[in-house]
């Protein structure tokens, strides 16, 4: 019991309900589950981005590129609808799910074979990616109109209450959860950012875990390019714009460490429910949605500043990486 | 970052080292110099209007600003930290600056205020990262949001636009002839960096920082004390540059200077600052911000809109990273 209080989840749990707790006082009808379930569908193309996000940082990486891969795969799916109304939309998600993980390989590529910093490749692929998305569609929108019907409709159709959407955050949520700790792939992730030189030595080739990595990204970016366009009905070159430092945020909130090999599947959920409970409680209880930014500017540095309180006791280990890291050079030298 | 994981690589030692000429020849910042001189003979084949003291004058405001971040930024990197919430400071400042002249500030009080919260922002950062001792890419991901979110909150969708008729000096003004105000700044805070870095005390102690925090600290160098100078200069710069900015557009809207940290990043990594920290020169930095201008200028003039200038940045960016490393696996194949 009481190590499942310290335990960084429950404790964001109990926050997060706390929280919910304070803000239906404000308003009555914000703690039904009608309303927690329009949060939980409302945030969960943040889930499915966090998850994305986790995965490579996981690997001490980081790919700032994700929001900028949505927008470039929704705009091609919208406009692949829009030009051929005839083509089924599974062949439509699919081929979302492929582009997406195409965008993942090519930063995968760069940070494995060439072993460019990540930060660097992807804050150069956010660019190209976006502008990509503008001489693809020549800066017009896709608007509703010219959506087919189903194209729209699939993700709100509600089940048991909860629309579509919805239930593809939590199935993307158990799949995440089982290839993170139970495959070859999600263990060799750990290992690779919690000590990448072990990780050699224990035989885990740590380039491609971390080139995996960026395609697994990809991937779920690009499914959620397509929640995303149906969702809001519209595709332009503007969509997701920052998103990406919400998907960081969100992993920084659930406790996964930015020095990669720490963090859980639950903490990235909960670190996102809890930027989409205050995105969601903002206007209920009255205050300007222009503080958002600030928000969630706030919460990353206290929740970096909380981590490290967190991990100065894993000092030791880190000190030992490094010191192992360092031997090899100077043996060849 | 990413050395930690390869077994150590076989190191070739020459017996002899090429002669200072040839070394010289083959820099990084010699090797941009032509790139720049291609640039300069296309743009001027390409574009009947390239070739005009005044239009080649406009052409320095494209970097003048970002130019001055990142001599700063430059610094920071070759220490082993990065600072990704300058364009957010540039928006901070910009917003105070506006709040001020709003309330009939006069222009020199604009200024200490402008660079004022640049430096209050510098010495955020550089107290999470230093004294708090957290990663500088998380931190200031977090204030990037932090401090662009104040404008917002101050702003939302309005804009500051009622600056003294004399601010407009600092973007708009000639020192002599089409040497504009912002150019010679750049080229005075040019000097300054670049005696900072190559010819103090000060200087040597990041590059020792950046190559290797231990035996940084071993040596005695105040290494947490260095890095907290150099975020708060970093701020002072975005708060110089965003007097400029500001003064130049002589309007303020919270969503000003967005992604220029993208574009600062890159003109100090064009200038062949190693991302990894411990190498890099000002002069390269200020080559590389001759590259970047010419390029968007003599797009602008080919009529490239501006988010399709944005692929070539960010093609640059890693163009220029990716190239010193296939060389050098070519290099390393072809010796074996």
């Amino acid at each position: 019991m009481a190590r499942l209080i310290k335990k960084r989840e429950t404790l964001l749990f109990l926050i997060i309900v706390v929280m919910i707790g304070v803000f239906s006082t404000r308003a009555a009808d914000f703690a039904t589950p009608d309303n927690l379930a329009g949060i939980f569908n409302d945030t969960s193309i943040l889930i499915i981005l966090a998850l994305a996000q986790m995965t490579v940082i996981l690997t001490k990486s980081i790919d700032l590129s994700v929001a900028a891969n949505l927008a470039f795969t929704g705009m091609a799916i919208a406009m692949m609808n829009a030009a051929f109304p005839d083509l089924p939309l599974a062949v439509l998600i699919i081929a979302a799910i492929a582009i997406g993980a195409c965008l993942g390989a090519i930063n995968g590529f760069l940070v494995w074979a060439l072993e460019i910093p990540p930060i660097v490749v992807t804050l150069g692929t956010l660019t190209i990616y976006r502008g990509m998305a503008f001489v693809l569609s020549g800066g017009a929108w896709v608007n509703a109109h010219q959506m087919t019907p189903t194209f729209l409709s699939v993700p709100r159709t509600p089940i048991l209450g909860l629309p579509v959407l919805g239930w593809v955050g939590i199935i993307i949520v158990l799949i995440m959860y089982i290839v993170l700790k139970y495959t070859q792939f999600g263990r060799s992730a750990y290992a690779t950012g919690g000590n990448p030189t072990a990780a050699v030595y224990a035989g885990i080739d740590t380039g491609w875990t971390k080139f995996l990595a960026f395609v697994l990204s990809g991937a779920l970016a690009g499914l959620a390019s397509y929640l995303w366009v149906s969702r809001y009905a519209v595709a332009y070159v503007d969509i997701a714009n920052g998103f990406e430092l919400d998907s960081v945020a969100a992993c920084v909130i659930g406790g996964i460490s930015i020095a990669g090999g720490v963090g859980s599947v639950a903490g990235t959920v909960l670190g996102a429910l809890f930027l989409g409970v205050i995105k969601n409680a903002l206007p209920v209880i009255g205050i300007s949605p222009f503080t958002q930014m600030a928000i969630s500017g706030t919460v990353i540095i206290l929740a970096v500043v909380f981590n490290a309180r967190r991990e100065r006791n894993r000092g030791r280990i880190i000190l030992r990486d490094k010191a192992a890291a360092e031997t090899p050079i100077e043996v060849a030298a | 970052m990413s050395t930690v994981s390869t077994a150590p690589e076989k190191r070739v030692i020459p017996d002899r080292l090429g002669t200072p000429f040839r070394r010289i020849m083959s820099s990084w910042e010699v090797l941009l110099f032509g790139v720049a001189v291609l640039i300069f003979i296309f743009n001027s084949v390409a574009s009947p209007y390239f070739l005009d003291a005044w239009n080649l004058s406009d052409a320095t405001f494209n970097f003048t600003e970002k130019a001055m971040i990142a001599f700063a930024m430059a610094l920071l990197v070759i220490a082993g930290e990065i600072d990704l919430s300058v364009a957010a400071i540039i928006a901070l400042a910009s917003t105070a600056m506006g709040a001020a002249a709003q309330a009939g500030v006069g222009t020199p009080g604009l200024v200490a205020i402008g660079i004022g919260t640049g430096l209050a922002c510098g010495l955020f950062n550089g107290f999470l990262v230093s004294a708090l001792k957290l990663p500088s890419i998380v931190v200031t991901i977090g204030t990037m949001s932090l401090f662009r979110g104040i404008s917002y909150i101050v702003l939302g969708d309005q804009a500051y636009g009622k600056y003294p008729a004399d601010f407009a000096y600092f973007g708009q003004g000639y020192v002599f002839w089409v040497f504009s105000f912002e150019f010679v700044l750049f080229i005075v805070l040019a000097i300054l960096f670049a005696i900072l870095l190559h010819a103090t005390n000060f200087g040597r102690q990041v590059y020792t920082i950046g190559n290797n925090d231990f035996a940084a600290r071993f040596s005695g160098i105040p290494v947490e004390r260095v890095k907290f100078i150099l975020f708060m200069l970093t701020g002072v710069m975005s708060g110089i540059a965003a007097v400029c900015l500001t003064s130049r557009l002589g309007s303020t809207r919270p969503s000003i200077a967005q992604g220029w940290e993208l574009e600062v990043v890159t003109m100090v990594v064009l200038g062949g600052v190693s991302i990894l920290g411990g190498s890099g020169t000002i002069g390269g930095v200020v080559i590389a911000a001759f590259v970047m201008g010419l390029v968007t200028f003599g797009l602008g003039l080919l009529n490239v809109p501006g988010i399709v200038m944005s692929i070539f940045i960010g093609l640059l960016l890693i163009i220029t990273i990716a190239i010193p490393i296939i060389v050098r696996r070519l290099k390393l194949m072809s010796s074996k």
